[in-house]
């Protein structure tokens, strides 16, 4: 059985979607990522999606519900690397993706999330002994 | 119309052609400036040959039959060219009309005795060159849409420029009305070049948008929403005092887009988010 691997980078975890998904992989993602966000504590989750050239309503509710239950767990989603067609068929879909960060690149999305989760993190450090940044 | 009389009309080929260039020559409208007086004569010399080459006694009553096709094949390219010319309908009509005309004087003088077959004559080349005249305009129309089409496609191509305004910053002024395909093709070029450039910020411009309706709105939203998906951030500038008045009686919402009156605040902003300080350099004045 086909699975997406998540990679773990400090506190973010990072999703490369290499493959055209399918329902049943989405939602393997879907439950797999929401695991690991809980397992390893991460303050904040990257999905590529550089390589998807298509996409469907399915699809971006997947994304939309990533980005909620992250949010519940304390993580922040970034989606990264759309390419235009991807954007303009989901706009045309009516799924703006509200409540998801986007970025062009991983470098920018990383960015991002450093800066999204940056002040609390730091505080954070305070208390602990070293941070990893 | 019996063959004598085709033949006869054959021996007074040169008579028709002047009679013919006669009735052009004769009209005001002629436009000397399109076409000279010796390319006319040379394009009306090789139609009536073909033409009386072509007619007889059977094919006469059968306009579509396939001997008239090097016929039509001559009009189809004449009145091709005048569209493209830029000839009017009514010129391109008086070109093939005052050919019956002129066929017509010819059949009086050799049929002047003869009623009864000059009437016959006269009909049936009333209808095939009616039927000519069908034709050439079923050709102008064509070549006229050809150039109208050629014209959109080239309008559309130019009115899309993405002007890279800095590092990581695009703009687009937007010129004319925006409908649905524009918008597509507009959304296209930009969300592309956002990926070639790898540019964070897009300032739409519409100062050159004559009007903004709802679907026009609507369209935008898209643009923006589609901009932000990418990962970048888009500023629509360039609102004129109407427009902003129409959008808020229309009920539009644009609250959550980045808006600015010129395309200047825009850049200002564009910089403010890229962290990026222009300012003017105070001038040391060093006296050597």
């Amino acid at each position: 059985m086909e699975k997406i691997p998540i990679l773990r980078m400090g506190q973010f975890l990072l999703v490369t979607i290499q493959v055209d998904l399918y329902d049943r992989l989405a939602l393997n993602l879907e439950s797999d990522l929401v695991q690991m966000v809980n397992k390893t504590g991460a303050r904040g989750v990257l999905i590529d999606i550089s390589a998807v050239s298509i996409v469907d309503s399915f699809m971006g509710r997947i994304l939309g519900n990533i980005a909620s239950m992250s949010k519940i767990l304390d993580a922040e989603t970034v989606v990264v690397g759309m390419q235009p067609a991807v954007a303009i068929t989901l706009v045309e879909l009516g799924l703006p993706l509200k409540g998801v960060y986007t970025a062009l690149n991983v470098e920018k999305g990383m960015e991002l999330l450093r800066s999204r989760i940056g002040p609390d993190h730091e505080e954070l450090d305070d208390d602990d002994d070293g941070g990893i940044e | 119309m019996t063959n004598d009389t085709l033949k006869s009309l054959q021996k007074r080929k040169k008579q028709i052609l002047e009679n013919w260039m006669q009735y052009q020559l004769a009209d005001a409208s002629l436009r000397e400036d399109l076409m000279s007086n010796d390319e006319l004569r040379l394009q009306s010399e090789e139609l009536v040959d073909t033409i009386l080459n072509t007619l007889n006694e059977s094919n006469i009553t059968q306009p579509d039959s396939m001997d008239f096709d090097p016929v039509f094949e001559i009009l189809g390219g004449i009145s091709i060219s005048r569209a493209r010319q830029g000839f009017t309908p009514r010129e391109t009509a008086i070109y093939v009309f005052s050919l019956k005309d002129a066929i017509q004087d010819a059949l009086q003088d050799e049929l002047a005795n003869d009623l009864p077959q000059l009437l016959d004559a006269t009909l049936k080349v009333n209808k095939l060159i009616d039927s000519f005249g069908v034709v050439t305009f079923e050709t102008f129309i064509k070549g006229r849409e050809e150039v109208i089409f050629r014209q959109t496609s080239e309008i559309e191509e130019i009115s899309t420029p993405v002007i890279r305004v800095w590092e990581g910053i695009l703009a687009l002024p937007i010129i004319g009305t925006l409908d649905s395909s524009r918008t597509q093709v507009v959304m296209e070029n930009l969300l592309q070049e956002i990926v070639d450039t790898s540019s964070s910020i897009a300032i739409l411009d519409i100062s050159g948008v004559p009007a903004v309706d709802s679907l026009v709105a609507q369209h935008l939203i898209k643009t923006v929403s589609a901009t932000r998906l990418m990962g970048a951030e888009c500023i629509i500038s360039g609102i004129r005092p109407e427009i902003a008045q129409t959008i808020v009686h229309l009920g539009i919402d644009l609250s959550n887009i980045i808006t600015k009156a010129t395309l200047a605040s825009a850049l200002k902003y564009a910089f403010a988010l890229q962290q990026v300080e222009v300012r003017k350099i105070q001038k040391e004045r060093k006296f050597l």
